[in-house]
């Protein structure tokens, strides 16, 4: 044995074997790897937190490194929500939930489809509670990595057993939709949906497009609060939405990442949905806790399928499960019983309804407070589309070079397509956001 | 029409729904057809879903896994005396699952912390556990991670790992075939060829002697490709628990190296397997320290009991750290689009363990228990089936390492065990000693005795 060790060791201390090639002699297999691309959001975040200004903004909305609390800055915005401090938050329901898994509860490998109680209680919030379809057993539904694994899971589910089918995607829409259709090899299409003069939603072209995709075609549709416009259609519009895919036999895919995080109440956030529902849709749905839950980093969701019936759900699941045991085996326990301890428990449910309809109205509030700031200071232009949307984003409209004076001059940072991350404004820094953007917009 | 629900036999459903594919009509366009037979109006009526319109009509219920489907029969049997050796999940003696002390320690230092948050980790995942798995596996000192020349991203326990090695494999490495040991886990075929690999076998395990084929090993890598990539298991081959000794490692490694093949290392007992880290590693050891390349998938869901909380890392040792920085990069375009992020809470255990030397130590101590109530399960089975005198070699039980053992007992006698005295394995024989205990090893020996003396 001893013998054995030495001979192990001695091969680290040599760059070189006797009468063999050095394997680093030769070129690396990987030296074509090319540099991926930067992302266009994280970018923002190099530059926020290289600036030294004490004034500095962060408005772009972008992931952050995980770092320890006393490193990040103040007022920094993420993808992710902020407190009227700046700061992140952790719910209380799910500190509560936290403190009764830990030292209790094992960490054995779930079922590949996931925690069964969490699924349950997410095709309720989807569903609605008495949904028929829940009684009826029709729904497939399995546990997914947040909102993102969702969609790929469905993604690649498309791919198997419609491999003729291709996706329409929203105009604009957030970016990794893209990657994630395009990784599972489904060719995509874009629909119309933003309308950059008005900064609303382009309806008519919306259903234009709708109307001269080929039957039977495959849609995502963000279900509330579109990211990045936060521009959604209106209750009368949803039901004519829904009643041409009806015509055309359109496949609705939701893609729900902010249901109660919009309005402050989840069944209002579901509205879209259940328009569908009631109108005979045979839906696929991504769900997602990571804003409304604030469990951001756990990778929470669902996916889920209405089918014809139970023994088809039954062979829909089955076959979601052989997508996900390739990918991942069984899905990450922590998050979803975090999820399953809060909404099992009446209590905390209702702390969390509380606390979700927090979240939205502090945004809300920031929405109303950066217009009403906006018309304060004297802007000519119109600025109702900043209450108008909805959700963790603005899209304010600015133009790219109205962006870069944000940021060269006012040290305010965004993306440059103009979208503000709301979660980012507090009454602390509103003023000199609105002062800035008034700024750099107001008429020569 | 849309197609019936009958119950055929599971391989005619497979079959009818591959022909439904190669078919000109799509159950899509059948699903659509019969809707617009029906009803030409677009009244928004309830009833419509019932009529049976789904685009996924025709799709059929996909078998039971193999290895997990072991679990699902056995909680269906009512036997009060049914032991599961289907999972390699730890159990204690007293069969209960175990979640370490020191796990539970750093759980609780988590959850005590009100100023943790759950924000989005990077998208290669939590800094610290990234470094600290790779010197975990290729050693603090080791010239790769000391050079700058290991990209590491934080993946979904062993399976992710190797998906996204895969897939990475798939996009940026000149040749696609993977060449996996026979046999090897049965989820390694899927995850290869999802990830756009032709997958290719070569002979691992002997029958006869149940040991290795160290022969037939080095016969199958001569005839391969130049380049090809070659999966290795660290230690503990699942499901065999037959491991290369030190020296054929290096016959192995020298050939690999020779024909410039790619290793791809799957690691998921390390310090499981022998009760120690360092030595459980060697075998990874020995291909960093020659300067190559390589790609190491690793898990911490049994040597830290994580199991459900998915937790791993893949980590690539390449030429230069300038290679290593865009291999990288290239890495986060794939893992974007299957989870964006991977989870934080598992990451989180591991890291505050590993940073910490006095938890680092106590999870070694954990660690090698574990390990040796395995060590000491073998023995104890061993003796049980020697006390009986069943016929043939037994010896491959105390031989071979790891959670699991290949007893060699075929699918009847697998089935008949399982059918008379309610004991759960893979068809394959394959066995998990982690659910053995003093308790039950006696009734394993005697359904293995009744098998092998009552069906050849």
């Amino acid at each position: 044995m001893a013998a054995l060790s030495r001979t192990v060791s001695s091969l680290s201390r040599r760059p070189q074997l006797q009468g063999l090639q050095s394997a680093r002699q030769m070129s690396s297999l990987f030296g074509h790897v090319e540099p991926a691309p930067k992302d266009p959001i994280l970018g923002v975040t190099e530059a926020f937190l290289a600036d030294q200004s004490p004034d500095k903004v962060n408005v772009g909305g972008v992931r952050l490194p995980l770092r320890t609390p006393s490193s990040i800055p103040r007022s920094l915005a993420a993808g992710a929500y902020r407190d009227d401090n700046g700061k992140p938050l952790v719910l209380q329901c799910v500190r509560e939930a936290e403190r009764r898994i830990a030292g209790n509860l094992n960490m054995e490998y779930l079922p590949m489809g996931g925690s069964i109680t969490m699924i349950e209680q997410s095709l309720k919030l989807a569903y609605g509670e008495d949904s028929e379809f829940i009684k009826d057993k029709k729904i497939a539904a399995v546990q997914a990595l947040s909102g993102t694994g969702a969609c790929r899971l469905f993604a690649d589910f498309q791919k198997r057993f419609l491999p003729d089918s291709q996706i329409y995607i929203p105009t604009p829409t957030w970016s990794n939709h893209h990657n994630i259709w395009r990784d599972a090899n489904v060719p995509q299409n874009k629909f119309t949906y933003y309308h950059p003069e008005s900064r609303g939603l382009d309806f008519s072209g919306l259903m234009s497009d709708i109307k001269n995709a080929p039957d039977g075609s495959f849609f995502m549709l963000h279900a509330c609060a579109h990211n990045p416009t936060g521009v959604d259609p209106t209750e009368e519009q949803w039901r004519e939405i829904s009643h041409l895919f009806k015509a055309k036999k359109h496949f609705p895919f939701f893609d729900m990442a902010y249901q109660g995080f919009a309005s402050g109440d989840p069944e209002r956030d579901a509205k879209a949905i259940r328009i569908f529902l009631e109108d005979g849709h045979q839906i696929g749905c991504a769900q997602s806790y990571a804003k409304n839950m604030g469990l951001y980093g756990q990778r929470v969701g669902c996916l889920s399928i209405l089918c014809d019936d139970e023994k088809q759900a039954v062979a829909v699941k089955s076959q979601l499960q052989q997508l996900a045991r390739p990918m991942y085996s069984n899905p990450p326990v922590h998050g979803a019983l975090v999820v399953s301890i809060i909404l099992n428990d009446p209590e905390l449910k209702n702390l969390w309804l509380q606390e979700v309809k927090g979240m939205a109205d502090r945004i809300i509030g920031m929405r109303t407070a950066l217009k009403e700031n906006l018309e304060k200071l004297g802007s000519p232009l119109s600025w109702e589309h900043i209450t108008n949307q909805i959700g963790m984003f603005c899209y304010s409209g600015m133009t790219p070079e109205q962006v870069d004076r944000l940021t060269n001059e006012f040290h305010i940072y965004m993306t440059r397509n103009g979208r503000i991350s709301m979660a980012g404004v507090t009454s602390g820094n509103v003023g000199y956001l609105a002062n800035a953007i008034h700024e750099v917009t107001k008429p020569k | 029409m849309a197609p019936s629900h009958v119950q055929e036999p599971s391989a005619d459903r497979r079959l009818s729904t591959l022909v439904r594919h190669l078919l000109p009509s799509s159950p899509r366009r059948t699903a659509a057809a019969a809707a617009e037979d029906s009803s030409a109006t677009l009244e928004s009526s309830p009833t419509m879903a019932s009529q049976g319109c789904s685009v996924f009509a025709g799709l059929a219920q996909a078998p039971e896994d193999p290895i997990l489907g072991v679990t699902v029969a056995f909680n269906k049997d009512p036997s009060p005396n049914k032991v599961n050796l289907g999972v390699g999940a730890y159990r204690t003696e007293e069969g209960k699952p175990l979640v370490l002390n020191v796990v539970r320690r750093a759980e609780q230092m988590l959850v005590n912390d009100p100023t943790r948050y759950k924000e989005y980790l990077p998208i290669t995942g939590l800094a610290d556990f990234n470094k600290l798995s790779a010197k975990l596996i290729f050693g603090a000192d080791s010239p790769a991670i000391q050079e700058n020349r290991v990209a590491t991203v934080q993946c979904l326990s062993g399976t992710g790992s190797l998906r996204v090695g895969g897939e990475f494999l798939a996009r940026h490495y000149h040749e696609h075939t993977i060449y996996i040991p026979q046999p090897t886990w049965g989820n390694h075929v899927k995850v290869f060829t999802l990830s756009g690999l032709t997958v290719k076998t070569y002979r691992y395990y002997d029958p006869a002697t149940r040991g290795l084929d160290l022969k037939g090993f080095l016969e199958d890598l001569s005839s391969a490709p130049t380049g090809a990539i070659v999966l290795l298991h660290a230690c503990a081959h699942n499901p065999t628990g037959v491991d290369p000794t030190i020296e054929e490692w290096e016959q192995i490694r020298q050939l690999m190296r020779s024909k410039s093949m790619l290793p791809f290392f799957d690691s998921a007992y390390q310090g499981f397997a022998s009760g120690s880290l360092d030595k459980d590693a060697q075998s990874v050891r020995m291909f960093v320290a020659d300067g190559g390349e390589l790609l190491m998938a690793q898990s911490y869901a049994k040597n830290m009991g994580l199991y459900g909380e998915r937790v791993g890392a893949l980590s690539i040792v390449c030429g230069s750290a300038d290679v290593a920085g865009r291999v990288e990069s290239q890495l986060k375009l794939v893992t974007r689009p299957m989870i964006s992020s991977p989870p934080l809470h598992g990451a989180s255990i591991v890291a505050t363990i590993l940073k910490d030397s006095e938890m680092y130590h106590e999870w070694t101590v954990e660690l090698k228990a574990m390990a040796d109530r395995i060590i000491s399960m073998r023995q104890q089975l061993f003796d049980a089936l020697k006390a009986r005198g069943t016929p043939g070699d037994w010896s491959h039980i105390i031989k071979q390492i790891g959670m699991f053992t290949f007893t060699g007992l075929n699918s009847e006698q697998v089935a008949f065990m399982r059918q008379e005295y309610h004991i759960y394995m893979t068809s394959d024989g394959r066995i998990s000693m982690a659910g053995l205990n003093a308790k039950n090893v006696n009734q394993l020996a005697d359904a293995i005795h009744a098998a092998v003396t009552q069906l050849k």
